[in-house]
């Protein structure tokens, strides 16, 4: 066991959760042209938790994600995070708040011109302005260890393989240490391998760095090893919500078609 | 058979027409509505732009490096279109001049039609593709790729980040690269004419400048900075407004060149309307 599994099993221990939401979406609407993405949603992320956000491709789950982080604005309803309306921020201030919000993408979205350290520096650089040059190297290195990637440090995206991408989009987004973390289909188009390990490191960040997380996924393997609890999104609305014991023993046609 | 009464045909005919001329006009109208919200993104995009050139927390490093990769990376070809341009226009007038015997004025020629016109615009017109079509295909893909919504939940504005400064560094470096080409086609004019002849390097630089005067290089300077604005904004434009699919970093390619050289064009259209006024 290594030391940061070590740390994850203490944390997730002694973790009391309490029953204050970091993230509260109400009554949340988004449309694109005449389709309604998403109708009427209503959830809470708790401090402390992994959220996983299950539902078909096209059920609008990476836009209600979206919204959260304020790069989609809603057409109705409010989404609050740490108590702050984020439709109503300026752009000043939804900076500041982002600089607490950390956003797996889907793709990885790691910059191209740029090699793995440099990806890595970039929002440390603007977050954390008063590290020195030194603690944020330190910073870098700890950080590709715990993903595993420490040899990587001075390759370019192109080198890297399609898990590798997501672990270091992953270090780069964990390297700022966000208080939430938002996963936009953080398995998705990797081996089953790889996806465990994946899966592995987002329960590895929550126990660490003690984040909330809402982790969208379809992939039913990786919402079954990282949820604390689940919500399930069908045409537009939250169709279910639930411990995954609840899902998994739930008779409704459509959940048993997604768990089977 | 039903008879039909004349007078409904007439009516229904009519209402026929007046559907087909509402759809049109329907059709026209959205057309119009697209051109303007066309025109309000660009107004807002440039308003951004503007209101990030001159924010507290200008990207100096990003800055340089796109000196770097719009100016330096382009040398190879711009030096030899320049000097294709000064042979070729000595190659293709030596001939006339012989036949007027002013072959004496051919370095003063050249070095004035490669200064106030051909420099400028043959090398915008190059830096229009290649500058061009480069910002429009790498910010198409970083919108593609999410890079751009990366950048955005990092706290970091992109359009500072990207826009602002590759815009400058195209408006500082594009100039320059006009001027080495200037420089290059006389040496290449130089090259020319010794192919038919034996003209001193020194003989004929001195020649070239004596018909130089400052209203031959200073407008042309002026204008090659609008050139450089307009290529990068445009191909700033197109790429950080590419849709999401792949296809789209093509067509923001595409566009950012045509419409960049498109603009060079039409940028150098009025600033030789306003250069000839000034000296008349």
């Amino acid at each position: 066991m290594n030391k940061l599994q070590a740390e994850t099993l203490s944390g997730v221990a002694t973790k009391k959760k309490s029953k204050e939401p970091v993230v509260e979406i109400t009554n949340l609407r988004k449309g694109f042209g005449q389709q309604e993405v998403l109708k009427n949603i209503s959830l809470q992320l708790f401090t402390g938790e992994n959220l996983v956000v299950l539902g078909k491709s096209g059920s609008g789950k990476s836009v209600l994600i979206k919204c959260v982080v304020g790069l989609l604005n809603p057409e109705g309803g409010k989404v609050e995070v740490l108590g702050q309306n984020v439709s109503t921020l300026t752009r000043e201030t939804l900076g500041e708040l982002r600089k607490k919000i950390g956003f797996l993408f889907q793709s990885g979205a790691l910059y191209d011109s740029m090699t793995v350290k440099q990806n890595l520096e970039f929002p440390l650089k603007r977050i954390k302005k008063d590290l020195t040059e030194k603690e944020r190297e330190e910073k870098i290195t700890e950080v590709l260890e715990n993903v595993g990637l420490a040899d990587a440090m001075y390759k370019m995206p192109s080198q890297l393989s399609g898990g590798m991408r997501k672990r270091i989009s992953l270090a780069r987004t964990i390297v700022v240490d966000p208080m939430i973390m938002l996963y936009d289909e953080p398995t998705t188009g990797l081996d089953p391998i790889t996806s465990d390990e994946i899966s592995s490191l987002i329960n590895e960040v929550q126990g660490k760095y003690k984040t909330s997380s809402i982790i969208i996924t379809h992939d039913i393997k990786c919402a079954q090893n990282t949820a604390n609890r689940m919500v399930m999104l069908h045409e537009g609305e939250v169709y279910m919500e639930g411990k995954l014991a609840d899902y998994e023993h739930s008779t409704d046609p459509f959940i048993q078609a997604f768990f089977k | 058979m039903k008879k039909i009464d004349p007078a409904f045909k007439i009516k229904g005919f009519a209402t026929k027409q007046s559907v087909r001329l509402s759809e049109k006009t329907l059709a026209k109208t959205e057309k119009a509505g697209n051109y303007l919200t066309d025109l309000a993104d660009v107004v807002l995009f440039l308003g951004k732009v503007f209101r990030e050139t001159f924010s507290r927390d200008f990207e100096f490093k990003e800055f340089l490096r796109q000196c770097f990769q719009i100016g330096y990376k382009s040398l190879p070809l711009i030096s030899i279109t320049g000097a294709i341009m000064g042979i070729v226009l000595t190659i293709q007038s030596r001939p006339v001049l012989v036949n007027f015997g002013a072959v004496t004025l051919l370095p003063g020629m050249v070095a004035i039609s490669l200064i106030r016109e051909m420099g400028p615009v043959i090398t915008g017109l190059i830096c229009a593709g290649k500058i061009g079509s480069g910002m429009g295909a790498e910010l198409g893909s970083m919108k593609v790729t999410e890079q751009i919504d990366a950048m955005e939940v990092s706290s970091t504005n992109p359009i500072r980040f990207l826009v602002v400064t590759r815009i400058l560094a195209a408006t500082l470096m594009i100039p320059l690269l006009i001027l080495y080409a200037d420089a290059l086609g006389i040496f290449g004019s130089w090259a020319g004419a010794n192919l038919k002849g034996d003209v001193s390097f020194v003989l004929f630089f001195s020649q070239a400048f004596s018909h130089v005067t400052f209203m031959d290089l200073f407008p042309a300077v002026i204008k090659s900075f609008f050139f450089g604005a307009v290529i990068g904004t445009v191909g700033c434009y197109q790429g950080y407004n590419a849709g999401r699919g792949t296809e789209s970093v093509g067509k923001a390619a595409n566009s950012a060149v045509v419409l960049a050289s498109l603009l060079v064009i039409i940028v150098d259209v009025v600033a030789v309307q306003i250069t000839d006024m000034l000296r008349s």
